[in-house]
C-alpha cells in the first residue's frame, strides 16, 4: 500500500465512514463520563423536592443507577446503537419522541436561517473580497464582525423591540393557536403541513412567525459566510491563474466572475457543513428568545429542570447529527473535488 | 526586553492602512473594557447587587435618569453598574479559562508529543473528540454538570470554557513539541544526560509557549460569547454572585414586550463592543501573521549605485 486511499472514491468513502466509528464512540464516552461518572446525583437533581427518599431510591434502581458503572456504560452505548436515547427523568418521555415532536420546528428554523445567511452572506463576501480595502469592503466587514459579535438573543431582543411592532410581526411561538388548530399534523413540520393543507391564511401565519427568528439566526451565520467568502476571494484573486487570465487580456469583469467568484466558492461547501454545529448552538439560543417550540427550547426546559436523562439524550443526538453531517459533507466534497481524495 | 517589545509591536509595524486601523480600534475597545474590569468598584456608582443607596430603594424598571444613567431593571439593580461589573466577570472568566487551558493543555501536549506511543494516541483521540463535539453543546454539558454539583460560579463557568478550548492548546503545543524535539540542541541535551522532565521544562517549554498568547486572543472573543450564551440559558453565574451580561439579557427579554429597552440594550451593547474589539485584534493579528493574507508595507527600493557593475565585473575576472 503506497498511499492510503490512493484516489479511489469508494475507498475514500469507506475510510471516512470507518473513521466515524471511533469518533462516535469517544463522543458517547465523553457524554457518559461527564454526566454519569462525574459526581452529582441525577435522580435527586431532577426529582429531589418531589419524592421521598424511598421513592427516589426506587427510581434510581429502575434507571439502573445503582449498578456498576461499567454495566451502565455498556447499557448506554448499546442502547444508542439501537437508536434508543433513553427517557427523560422529569416527565418520563422517550427522548426520541421529544425530538420527533419538536424537531420539525427546529428544522424549519435552521433551514430558513441558512437560506437567509447564504443569500445575504455570499454576495457581500464576494463584493468585499473583490474590492479589498475600499469603502464597501470596510462597511461589509464591519457588518460581518458585528453580526458575529452580537449574541442571537441580543439581536432577537432588538428585533422584538424595534422591528416587530412596526412590521406587525409576531415575536413568540411558531404559529397562532388558530393555525395550529386548523392545520392537520402530518409531517411534524408545521410549514409543510400548512402548505399541504392549502390554507392560505395558515401559510401566511406560519411564515410571519418564521421571519424574526430565522433572521436572527441567519444573521449569526451570515457573518461567518462573509468572512469566509471574503478571505477565499482574496486568496483566489492572488492566484496564478487569475494573473494569467489578466495577462491574456481578459476583461477584469470577466476575470472576476469566471476565475475569481467561482473558485472562491468551492471551499465554502466544506465550511457550510462545519457551520451546522454553530447553527445548532445558535438554535438553542434563538428558540427560547422567541418561545420557538423546537428542540432548543426543550433542552433549556430540561436544563432548568436538572433532567440528566433528557440532557444526555438530546446532546447525544445533536453530537451524532453533527458528526454524520460532517461525514456527508466530506463525501460530497470528494465527489466534487478529486484532490480531496488523495 | 527590546526584542519582546519589537515582537509585540510587529503587528503594528508590519501593517498599513486599514488593517492597522482595525487593529488600533480593536486594541482601544478592548482596553476600555479591561479598564472597566480592573477599576469596576471605582467606575461603577453602585455594587452589582445593590438595590438601595442611602436608605432609598431603587425604583423597579426605572427610566434612565441622572441617578441611574442606564435605568434600573426588574430586580431593582442599577443597569450601568451591572454593565461595568459585567466587564470584570467577563475578564475573570476569560483569564481563568486561558489559565486552566495553559496549566492543563501545555503539560499534556508536551508529554504527548514528547513521549508519543499509546499515551499520545489516547490523548489525541480524546482531544479530537472534544474538538469535534459542537463547542457550545460541550460548554452546556460541562456547565450543566458543574452548576448542578458545585453551583454556578466564575470558576465553574471558566472550567466549562476550558473544556471547549483546551483541544486547540493541546494540538498546537503537541505539534510544536513534535518538531522541536528533533532539534539538535535537544539531542545534545539528551546526550549529556538531561532527564526527560528537564528537557521538557528547559528546552521545549520555551518553544511551545510562544503560540499561546495568539491562541488566547483568537479565542477570547468566542469565549465571551459562550459565557453570555451560558448565562442566557441560566447555566452561568447567579445574578447576586456577580453581574453577567448574558443572564441580564435573559431577564431583559421579558421587558421587551412592555417597551422597556434599557435593561437589555446596554448589556447587549457591552457584549457586542467587547467581542468586536477582540475580533478586530484577532483579525488584525491573523492578517499580519498569516502569510497568505499579509500585505506588507512596501519599503522604498533603493537602486544600487555605481558599485554594482564593478562587483559583477570583479566576479567575472
Amino acid at each position: 500500500m503506497a498511499r492510503a486511499g490512493s484516489g479511489s472514491l469508494p475507498r475514500y468513502i469507506l475510510q471516512r465512514i470507518l473513521l466515524v466509528i471511533p469518533m462516535i464512540w469517544v463522543i458517547l464516552t465523553v457524554v457518559f463520563v461527564v454526566l454519569r461518572v462525574a459526581p452529582g446525583d441525577p435522580v435527586s437533581a431532577a426529582l429531589g423536592g418531589k419524592l421521598n427518599a424511598q421513592a427516589l431510591e426506587q427510581r434510581r434502581e429502575a434507571l439502573g443507577f445503582n449498578r456498576p458503572l461499567i454495566a451502565q456504560y455498556w447499557d448506554y452505548v448499546s442502547s444508542v446503537m439501537h437508536l434508543d436515547f433513553g427517557t427523560t427523568f422529569s416527565d418520563n418521555q422517550p427522548v426520541l419522541r421529544v425530538i420527533r415532536d419538536n424537531g420539525g420546528a427546529t428544522l424549519s428554523l435552521t433551514v430558513a436561517a441558512f437560506v437567509i445567511a447564504l443569500v445575504v452572506g455570499i454576495p457581500l463576501g464576494l463584493l468585499a473580497g473583490r474590492f479589498r480595502d475600499s469603502v464597501p469592503d470596510v462597511v461589509i466587514r464591519l457588518f460581518g464582525i458585528l453580526s458575529y459579535a452580537a449574541p442571537v438573543f441580543f439581536v432577537g431582543f432588538l428585533l422584538q423591540l424595534y422591528v416587530a411592532g412596526p412590521l406587525g410581526l409576531p415575536t413568540s411561538g411558531d404559529a397562532s393557536p388558530i393555525t395550529v388548530f386548523q392545520v392537520q399534523p402530518k409531517t411534524h413540520i408545521l410549514l409543510l403541513d400548512a402548505l399541504l393543507s392549502g390554507n392560505g391564511a395558515a401559510i401566511q401565519d406560519v411564515l410571519k412567525h418564521l421571519v424574526l427568528p430565522a433572521t436572527t439566526l441567519g444573521l449569526l451565520i451570515c457573518g461567518i459566510f462573509i468572512r469566509l467568502v471574503r478571505v477565499n476571494m482574496l486568496q483566489t484573486m492572488q492566484a496564478d491563474y487569475v494573473e494569467a487570465a489578466e495577462a491574456r487580456g481578459i476583461s477584469s469583469g470577466k476575470v472576476t466572475w469566471r476565475h475569481g467568484f467561482r473558485n472562491a466558492l468551492v471551499p465554502v461547501i466544506t465550511v457550510v457543513g462545519l457551520q451546522f454545529a454553530l447553527l445548532l448552538g445558535g438554535a438553542v439560543l434563538t428558540e427560547p428568545t422567541f418561545n420557538w417550540p423546537g428542540i432548543g427550547s426543550k433542552l433549556v426546559f430540561y436544563i432548568n429542570n436538572r433532567d440528566y436523562g433528557a440532557v444526555q439524550g438530546i446532546i447525544t443526538i445533536f453530537a451524532l447529527a453533527v458528526v454524520l453531517i460532517s461525514v456527508i459533507i466530506d463525501i460530497v466534497n470528494a465527489l466534487i473535488d478529486p484532490r480531496v481524495r488523495f | 526586553m527590546r526584542r519582546v517589545a519589537a515582537g509585540l509591536l510587529k503587528p503594528f509595524t508590519e501593517t498599513a492602512g486599514l488593517a492597522r486601523w482595525m487593529l488600533v480600534a480593536g486594541v482601544l475597545l478592548t482596553a476600555v473594557f479591561v479598564v472597566f474590569a480592573l477599576f469596576a468598584p471605582w467606575v461603577a456608582p453602585y455594587g452589582f447587587a445593590q438595590t438601595s443607596a442611602h436608605g432609598v430603594a431603587f425604583p423597579k424598571l426605572g427610566h434612565p435618569d441622572s441617578q441611574h444613567w442606564f435605568g434600573t431593571d426588574r430586580l431593582f439593580f442599577d443597569v450601568f453598574s451591572r454593565v461595568i461589573w459585567g466587564a470584570r466577570t467577563a475578564l475573570e472568566v476569560v483569564v481563568l479559562s486561558i489559565f486552566f487551558c495553559v496549566v492543563i493543555g501545555v503539560p499534556l501536549g508536551l508529554a504527548s508529543g514528547y513521549y508519543g506511543g499509546w499515551f499520545d494516541r489516547i490523548v489525541v483521540l480524546v482531544m479530537d473528540a472534544m474538538y469535534a463535539f459542537p463547542s457550545f453543546l460541550l460548554a452546556i454539558v460541562f456547565s450543566f454538570l458543574l452548576t448542578n454539583v458545585y453551583g454556578g460560579s466564575v470558576v465553574a463557568v471558566s472550567l466549562s470554557l476550558t473544556a471547549v478550548y483546551i483541544p486547540q492548546y493541546f494540538r498546537v503545543v503537541r505539534n510544536t513539541t513534535l518538531s522541536a524535539k528533533e532539534a539538535t540542541y535537544v539531542e545534545a541535551a539528551r546526550a549529556i544526560g538531561a532527564t526527560d522532565g528537564r528537557i521538557m521544562r528547559r528546552y521545549l517549554f520555551g518553544n511551545v509557549i510562544q503560540s499561546v498568547p495568539v491562541l488566547g486572543t483568537l479565542n477570547a472573543a468566542d469565549a465571551i460569547l459562550t459565557l453570555a450564551g451560558l448565562g442566557f440559558l441560566g447555566l452561568g453565574i447567579q445574578s447576586t454572585d456577580a453581574a453577567e451580561w448574558g443572564h441580564d439579557l435573559n431577564r431583559a427579554l421579558a421587558d421587551a414586550g412592555g417597551g422597556v429597552w434599557w435593561t437589555g440594550l446596554y448589556p447587549g451593547l457591552a457584549i457586542v463592543l467587547l467581542v468586536t474589539g477582540l475580533t478586530l485584534v484577532g483579525e488584525g493579528l491573523n492578517e499580519t501573521l498569516n502569510p497568505t493574507l499579509r500585505r506588507r508595507r512596501l519599503l522604498p527600493v533603493v537602486m544600487p549605485g555605481r558599485a554594482a557593475p564593478n562587483l559583477v565585473e570583479e566576479e567575472r575576472s
